[in-house]
């Protein structure tokens, strides 16, 4: 993976942050992930225009003390590891808007 | 005319669980008589019914094996299907088919899954956790196959009445959550009472060399409420109305971790 890489939330997911974590699932099959505080900071940030390299210059070596490749090499497995289970959307380009929302009318029950 | 009328209603049964009567109907009166029996004490007046389902019964050896449960939603409706079933419920009309052959357990699975499509809506759940009223409070113990949710309603002292060993179901009724007894059952084999009180607590279980409770809070306690949840619409907004639900239950009702051994000393610390 290059450094160009721009990162954005699936819509077919829930997810909230909890203290320090951040609680994701995946709509698609109710698989649930807990992102810890780098993780969720990289979460928050993943908006589809701001490149992952400088996500982690900005927000995460800004923050604690780690090398910036070391950073960068986490984070390259983290988003890889969430694009993979369809939570996170990677794009060599910007992403205007976030994808993966099922199509359709909404539902009712009663 | 009134002989008709009297023959067409004794194809009819209404099963009302957790305050939602769904009216069957079905051709065959030995299948009729069969759902009677599974569902004594949650059976209702047929006037009463909000959804009314027809089931189509298909001669026996056309089942399938497949186990997979598929809920989807589709052109106005809910298809939901698995190798011994195949329904389809249209909120809008109110009214939905069942086909499946002559045996209870495909009728149970689709009741489960409406009720879990209904209670979504009105931010309640299906738990797998087996549940039971006690100085009228609820308390429910939760945890995967083998936890100890049957154990817990094995040995639950006379006092206390028994609402399901197996799924519980969680209503919310203002701002407070309830368990309502269900006809659902496991191993125990055995309806839970047509009964409903407060949620005292959510005990996830965990077997051990002593009795013991231990509070969980936060992501702790939403990881194990909803890992225990049932979700059975692989669908955005369900799956979000339930992570939400999970997370106003826990901020509402204790989370606690009970560690027990398997016999009724444990009971003392359920009060």
């Amino acid at each position: 993976m290059n450094n160009h890489v721009y990162v954005s939330r699936s819509k077919a997911i829930a997810a909230r942050a909890l203290g320090e974590e951040t609680m994701v699932m995946s709509a698609a099959d109710s698989t649930l992930f807990t992102l810890n505080e780098m993780a969720s900071l990289i979460w928050e940030a993943a908006d589809g225009a701001t490149p992952l390299e400088e996500i982690v210059t900005k927000r995460i070596c800004a923050q604690f003390e780690i090398a910036p490749e070391v950073a960068m090499k986490d984070a390259e497995k983290l988003v890889e590891d969430l694009a993979g289970h369809g939570i996170l959307l990677l794009s060599g380009q910007p992403l205007a808007a976030s994808r993966g929302e099922t199509a359709g009318s909404s539902r009712e029950t009663s | 005319m009134s002989s008709v009328t009297v023959a067409m209603q004794s194809l009819s049964v209404v099963v009302e669980i957790g305050g939602l009567p769904i009216r069957l109907h079905c051709d065959n009166p030995d299948f009729v008589r069969q759902i009677q029996e599974r569902y004594a004490g949650f059976l209702s007046s047929s006037s009463d019914a909000r959804f009314d389902f027809e089931i189509e019964l298909a001669p026996p050896g056309t089942e399938s094996r497949d186990e997979d449960v598929r809920v989807t939603w589709e052109s106005g409706r809910w298809l939901m299907e698995r190798g011994d079933f195949r329904a389809e419920w249209n909120p809008s009309t109110a009214r939905g088919r069942i086909q499946q052959t002559i045996n209870p357990y495909s009728l149970d699975s689709v009741l489960r899954i409406v009720h879990t499509l209904l209670l979504a809506r009105e931010g309640g759940f299906l738990l797998h956790a087996s549940s039971a009223i006690r100085n009228r409070r609820a308390f429910l113990f939760s945890g995967v196959s083998g936890a100890g949710k049957t154990t817990m309603a094995r040995l639950a002292p006379p006092d206390a009445a028994l609402l399901t060993d197996e799924i519980s179901y969680v209503t919310r009724q203002k701002d407070r959550y309830f368990a309502v007894g269900t006809p659902f059952y496991g191993e125990l084999a055995r309806p839970g009472e047509n009964l409903q009180a407060p949620i005292e607590a959510l005990y996830l279980l965990a077997k051990g060399p002593a009795n013991k409770i231990e509070p969980i809070a936060g992501a702790d306690a939403v990881r194990g409420l909803l890992g225990n949840i049932l979700f059975f619409a692989r669908d955005n907004e369900f799956v979000k109305l339930a992570f939400d639900s999970a997370f106003d239950f826990v901020s509402r009702v204790p989370v606690r971790r009970l560690t027990f051994v398997p016999d009724s000393s444990v009971w003392e610390l359920i009060v």
